[in-house]
């Protein structure tokens, strides 16, 4: 089976508190799904568990049918912060996972200027991270995850850290980066967790709504919007239609959850 | 309405319109800043040495001290160039460096590697931290009469002595360094395909790069004390051998101008480490 799967994962980090359970999902291989949940719902756990970071306690991550059993290049991954390589320039960040790979030097070059190129930050190749803004550093976190041509790019809430102007300009990047940047001209699975509903919801052609304590899967909305999207289709009725869905999805997880924490006896 | 009920909302009603006195002047603060103007920096580098000196000359001017305890700084400059001039602090200099190279060099040789291992390697920290951690404690001079025993009073028991009195501090300084490193860099590289020595060699080194290197520096300083200590204890040649000599010989002049030449070589290291470390750290600004 093409894609990535999630067959009743289990994640306990104290044992018997489950953080996630019960976790089923499928993404089609390119598709693009966005994780919304309250904070602490286990999203970023979630992640590391496709990622290989995170072990499950029970249940199987398969990618493309094989059980993941690490990290490796195949599925990238961007944290909140951009968790770049201080002392190498941004054209020595795009290129460690090409290192690590054993790509010879040539080709390491060629790829690493394409990529520059396609995220906009060619003139700034040879500089060093801390002289970025934090979006042209996520952008460098993003071309080191692509370098790679992974099947998954997860990218764990990328823009949480950034002004609304840059925010709007990453989530057309990203939209771009999926349907073309890709080094091998296969398009990338993205699995993206946000807190946002309107990035969600902007972004992705599937949202994913995780309740809390345990984390499960409550509800799957399909984003039916159009391929491509400016950015003024978040004004339009459709839009605002399916965005107000989605969040009276996580507010009401929200309040269950509350009111559980209420009930239950301390 | 009974004036039960009434009362409380009086009170609230004339809470917000609060009657104390009204602070007469706003009040400002100064953030607590430790910078001054380069200038003033400077100026106050040079009165933290020349004070001292004006002082010294003036005690010693003053006649009222033996200057057979407090020679002025004159004589001790007199001193210095005639013990320059005999080459015997050429050559002390010399025996004195190559004790610290090797004694230093060894202790880095063996502790940097260690204290990597401590800290990247989730085994080696329980299993060396206790050890190293009570060694520390251990006064390095301490050690001079068992390293005599052990190893004569040639060269080897003074490169023991330094090892000694470096190799636990460096270590456990190495391991704090390399646990700098953040873990989502450690998780991120592991994700680009890196493998653990790798992450090790590529990502974890770098990192910590500056911050072994300043704990070099910190230790460098314990170990040009160490290589003095010493050579007073048994040694044929070093300054700390020549304080010895020349206090046979109540030179105390010749002690000075030692004392002096000891302080500017341990400038000098320390001014050394911490120009590479800047060169080393440059991202780190
Ligand atoms: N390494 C860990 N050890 C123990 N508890 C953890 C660990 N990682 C996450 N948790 C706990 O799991 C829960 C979910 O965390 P996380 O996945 O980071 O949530 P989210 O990303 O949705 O905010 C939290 O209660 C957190 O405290
Ligand atoms: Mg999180």
């Amino acid at each position: 089976m093409s894609g990535l799967r999630l067959e009743g994962v289990r994640k306990e980090f104290v044992p018997g508190r489950p953080v996630l359970q019960d976790v089923d999902l499928s993404v089609a291989s390119g598709d693009f799904v966005c994780v919304v949940g309250a904070s602490g719902s286990g999203k970023s756990t979630l992640l590391g568990m496709v990622a290989g970071l995170v072990p499950p306690t029970a249940g199987r991550v398969l990618l493309d049918g094989r059980e993941v059993s690490g990290p490796g290049p195949d599925r990238g991954l961007v944290f909140q912060t951009a968790s770049l390589y201080p002392w190498r320039t941004v054209a020595q960040n795009v290129a460690f996972g090409l290192e690590a790979l054993g790509l010879p030097r040539a080709a390491r070059r060629e790829r690493v200027r394409w990529l520059l190129d396609e995220v906009g930050l060619g003139h700034l190749a040879g500089a060093l991270p801390g002289r970025l803004s934090g979006g042209q550093q996520q952008r460098v976190a993003i071309a080191r995850a692509l370098a790679c041509a992974p099947r998954v790019l997860l990218l764990d809430e990328p823009f949480g850290a950034l002004d609304v102007q840059t925010k709007e300009d990453m989530q057309l990047f990203v939209r771009q980066v999926w349907q073309d940047v890709t080094p091998t001209g296969e398009r990338p699975t993205v699995v993206m967790v946000t807190h946002d509903t309107e990035e969600a919801v902007f972004l992705a052609r599937r949202v994913v709504v995780l309740s809390s304590d345990p984390g499960r899967i409550s509800q799957e909305i399909v984003i039916d919007l159009p391929g491509p999207r400016p950015l003024e289709i978040r004004r339009s009725a459709e839009f605002l239609r399916i965005r107000a869905e989605v969040e009276d999805l996580v507010r009401a997880e929200h309040r269950a959850h509350q009111a559980r924490l209420a009930a239950a006896p301390t | 309405m009974t004036a039960a009920e009434a009362m409380p909302r009086q009170d609230i009603e004339r809470a917000p319109a609060a009657e104390g006195p009204a602070p007469r002047r706003t009040r400002t603060t100064r953030p607590l800043t430790r910078s001054v103007s380069a200038r003033t920096a400077w100026l106050l580098r040079c009165l933290s040495i020349l004070v001292p000196l004006a002082a010294w000359q003036a005690v010693s001017a003053s006649g009222r001290v033996d200057p057979a305890f407090l020679p002025s700084p004159s004589a001790v400059w007199a001193a210095g160039l005639d013990m320059a001039a005999g080459g015997e602090l050429a050559a002390d200099l010399a025996a004195s460096l190559g004790r610290i190279a090797a004694g230093f060099g060894l202790a880095v040789l063996i502790s940097v590697p260690l204290g990597f291992a401590m800290g990247t390697l989730g085994w080696a920290q329980p299993l060396l931290e206790p050890a190293v951690g009570i060694l520390r404690y251990l006064p390095a001079s301490a050690f001079i009469p068992l390293l005599i025993i052990w190893l004569g009073i040639g060269e080897a028991s003074k490169v023991a002595l330094l090892v000694l009195g470096v190799v636990f501090f460096n270590t456990l300084m190495t391991a704090d360094a390399v646990r700098q490193v953040p873990r989502r860099l450690l998780e991120v590289s592991a994700t680009l395909g890196a493998s653990r020595p790798r992450v090790a060699a590529r990502v974890v080194f770098p990192y910590a790069l500056p911050g072994i290197i300043d704990a070099m520096r910190v230790n460098a300083a314990a170990a040009w004390n160490f290589v003095v200590v010493a050579e007073l204890v048994a040694a044929t040649s070093g300054l700390g051998y020549r304080i010895t000599r020349a206090q046979r010989f109540l030179q105390t002049d010749r002690i000075f101008a030692i004392l002096v030449v000891i302080g500017l070589i341990g400038l000098a290291i320390d001014v050394a480490l911490r120009l590479l470390r800047a060169r080393v750290g440059r991202w780190a600004r």
